[in-house]
């Protein structure tokens, strides 16, 4: 009798067992169909030309489907740690997603604004009123000549990301 | 195996089967409804044909719809519109019906809380209600996102950036739900998926989970009476129909619900036919376009009060972010409804105008619903910002202050 019951326990832990090494081995694989594919991981770099830019007029250029925002400061605009300084001239580049819950800002003259709720971000991409609970993400560039190429991490870019990250 | 002898009508023959006879007792014959519930209580019923209204047409519109970002639009705006016969009615019944089962689950959430529905024995109809409540609106969001114009991509921008305020994981998960650095194709594809395969049959499953529920505490009535069930079915058998007081479901009282289903029917069809603009957003109509947002957003009516709440907090509090603030008391917002039962600590099952402290708090709930709902659809600017705010906080403070609340009542009461 109690013979019998140990072998149905035995089977009844082996299954257990067999059962939840497959299970978790499957949660993986559901995971991993969720994420990005390797195409869109890869597809990534975008290069913008800096000179030709107006001073105070920021331009907006796609990189991994988000709107980048480049804008080269005028002289009289607030200076900032986050500023790319190219010779004289210096530049705000910045992911162009509101920090809040991602609507495009749009540049009202001397800022962003947010219309989805109100959010306002300054020329140096710092959130100066509304929800958004940080300045506009910088994203990953480097500096080649008068190029900024999206998508790598050059040592300009270090720099100002250990800027922001210590502000 | 049972015995199985000749049978001598169809009927007879699935019985001896599928023992039909007894189940219908169960199910429909002998399934007691008390006799003192009013139409508020018919609202079950609606939402049950509503949801096969949206299956069906879901259905036909699938047949044309095609998830691909390139395509998604036109096969809406033109193949279905425009091309299939019918295809535009077929659009509306589903577009409509969709606005149309939230409003009859508000009136059917709101008729159970007024009544005390929630209550002892019966909190599980009530978690199985809200469950509903909360996949029906994944489902309705995933669908919105379908026709993929403008007002759909962003939605899915703001929603999915929603769980960027998960700590640590947060904007891996944005990404991983999205799977895709912003929302794009695969993000479409599985939220195709989600609205046409697994939320639906996780909300069929739910929908038997919450009839279900109502078998052992039964359904509540307009004074919350204690009805012993067993006896009145008795009296009822006996032959004593008038003193009873319950009634079988079928065909009894079902007609009743038939009635108020033909009046709910013919202003579901006057609104697909002569008012569907309204579940149409006109920003919808344009094309999805990820580098332009459109100048104001705001989700369908019936998510704008809780989409206040989130951004009803404007300001940061000391070290803690306005965004995070909102995000908490948008979380708050659609958990506390689950745990009703336990917040409301009057041992008595009553009406709310039974309950003094309780049905003030009732009302001024519905009020600021109605205000968070207007506000969250007007720009977030100036005195409307702090509307918002006031209107938030109201929401938060009710459900802090209602165990006080219902346990003065009781006390008053002498309980
Ligand atoms: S998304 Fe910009 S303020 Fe909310």
């Amino acid at each position: 009798m109690s013979n019998e019951t140990n072998r149905r326990d035995f089977l009844g832990y082996t299954f257990a067992a067999v059962a939840a090494v497959g299970g978790a081995a499957s949660l993986v694989g559901m995971k991993q169909v969720w994420d990005p594919l390797p195409s869109v991981l890869a597809s990534g770099f975008t290069n913008v030309e800096l000179n030709g830019l107006k001073a105070g007029e920021p331009i907006t250029v796609m990189w991994r489907g988000k709107p980048i925002f480049v804008l080269k400061k005028t002289a009289d605009m607030e200076k900032s740690d986050r500023d790319l300084i190219i010779g004289e001239d210096r530049y705000t580049v910045a992911i162009g997603l509101c920090t809040h819950l991602g609507c495009i800002p749009a540049w009202k003259k001397t800022q962003w604004k947010c219309a989805c709720h109100g959010g306002e971000f300054d020329a140096s991409g710092k959130q100066t009123f509304g929800p958004p609970p940080r300045p506009l993400d910088l994203p990953p560039f480097a500096v080649q000549g008068s190029q900024l190429v999206l998508g790598e991490e050059g040592p300009e870019y270090k720099k100002i990301a250990a800027a922001m990250a210590t502000a | 195996m049972a015995k199985f002898e000749k049978a001598n009508s169809v009927g007879e023959w699935l019985d001896q089967r599928l023992n039909t006879t007894a189940l219908t007792k169960v199910l429909m014959t002998e399934y007691w409804i008390p006799k003192d519930i009013n139409f508020l209580w018919a609202m079950g019923v609606l939402l049950a044909v509503t949801f096969k209204i949206l299956v069906i047409s879901g259905l036909f519109l699938m047949m044309y719809y095609k998830p691909d970002v390139a395509l998604a639009f036109d096969s809406v705006n033109y193949t279905i519109m425009q091309e299939v016969a019918y295809g535009w009615l077929f659009r509306h019944m589903h577009g409509v019906a969709a606005s149309v089962v939230f409003l009859i689950i508000y009136i059917h959430m709101f008729t159970g809380i007024y009544y005390g529905s929630y209550k002892q024995g019966r909190e599980m109809i009530w978690i199985s209600g809200m469950l509903l409540f909360m996949t029906f609106s994944a489902a309705g969001f995933s669908g919105y996102m379908l026709p993929w114009g403008q007002m759909s991509y962003w939605a899915a921008m703001v929603i999915t950036n929603l769980f960027g305020g998960v700590p640590v994981i947060g904007d891996a998960l944005v990404v991983w739900i999205r799977g895709d650095f912003n929302v794009a194709d695969a993000t479409l594809t599985r939220f195709f998926m989600l609205h046409v395969f697994l939320l639906p049959i996780v909300i069929m499953g739910i929908i038997g989970l919450h009839f279900y529920t109502l078998r052992i505490p039964h359904v509540n009535n307009q004074e919350g009476a204690d009805i012993d069930y067993d006896a009145e079915a008795e009296k009822y058998l006996a032959g004593n129909k008038k003193e009873a007081k319950v009634i079988p479901f079928w065909p009894i009282f079902i007609s009743k619900d038939f009635a108020i289903l033909g009046i709910f029917l013919i202003f579901y069809f006057y609104l697909v036919f002569f008012h569907y603009n309204f579940a149409m957003d006109p920003v919808n109509f344009d094309p999805a376009d990820a580098m332009v947002t459109p100048a104001h957003i705001y989700p369908e009516w019936y998510f704008l009060w809780s989409y206040e709440v989130l951004r009803g907090f404007f300001f940061d509090v000391g070290p803690v972010k306005a965004f995070d603030i909102g995000l908490m008391a948008f979380g708050f917002a659609n958990v506390i409804f689950l745990v009703l039962p336990w917040l409301d600590r009057d041992p008595a099952i009553l009406p709310a105008h039974k309950r003094p402290g309780f049905r003030v708090w009732f009302w001024i709930l519905m009020v600021d619903l109605i205000v968070l709902t207007v506000y969250g659809k007007l720009p977030p600017t100036g005195i409307n910002a702090w509307v918002g705010f006031a209107s938030a906080s109201v929401f938060i403070l009710l459900f802090v202050a209602l165990p006080f609340i219902t346990k003065a009542d009781a006390k008053k009461r002498g309980a």
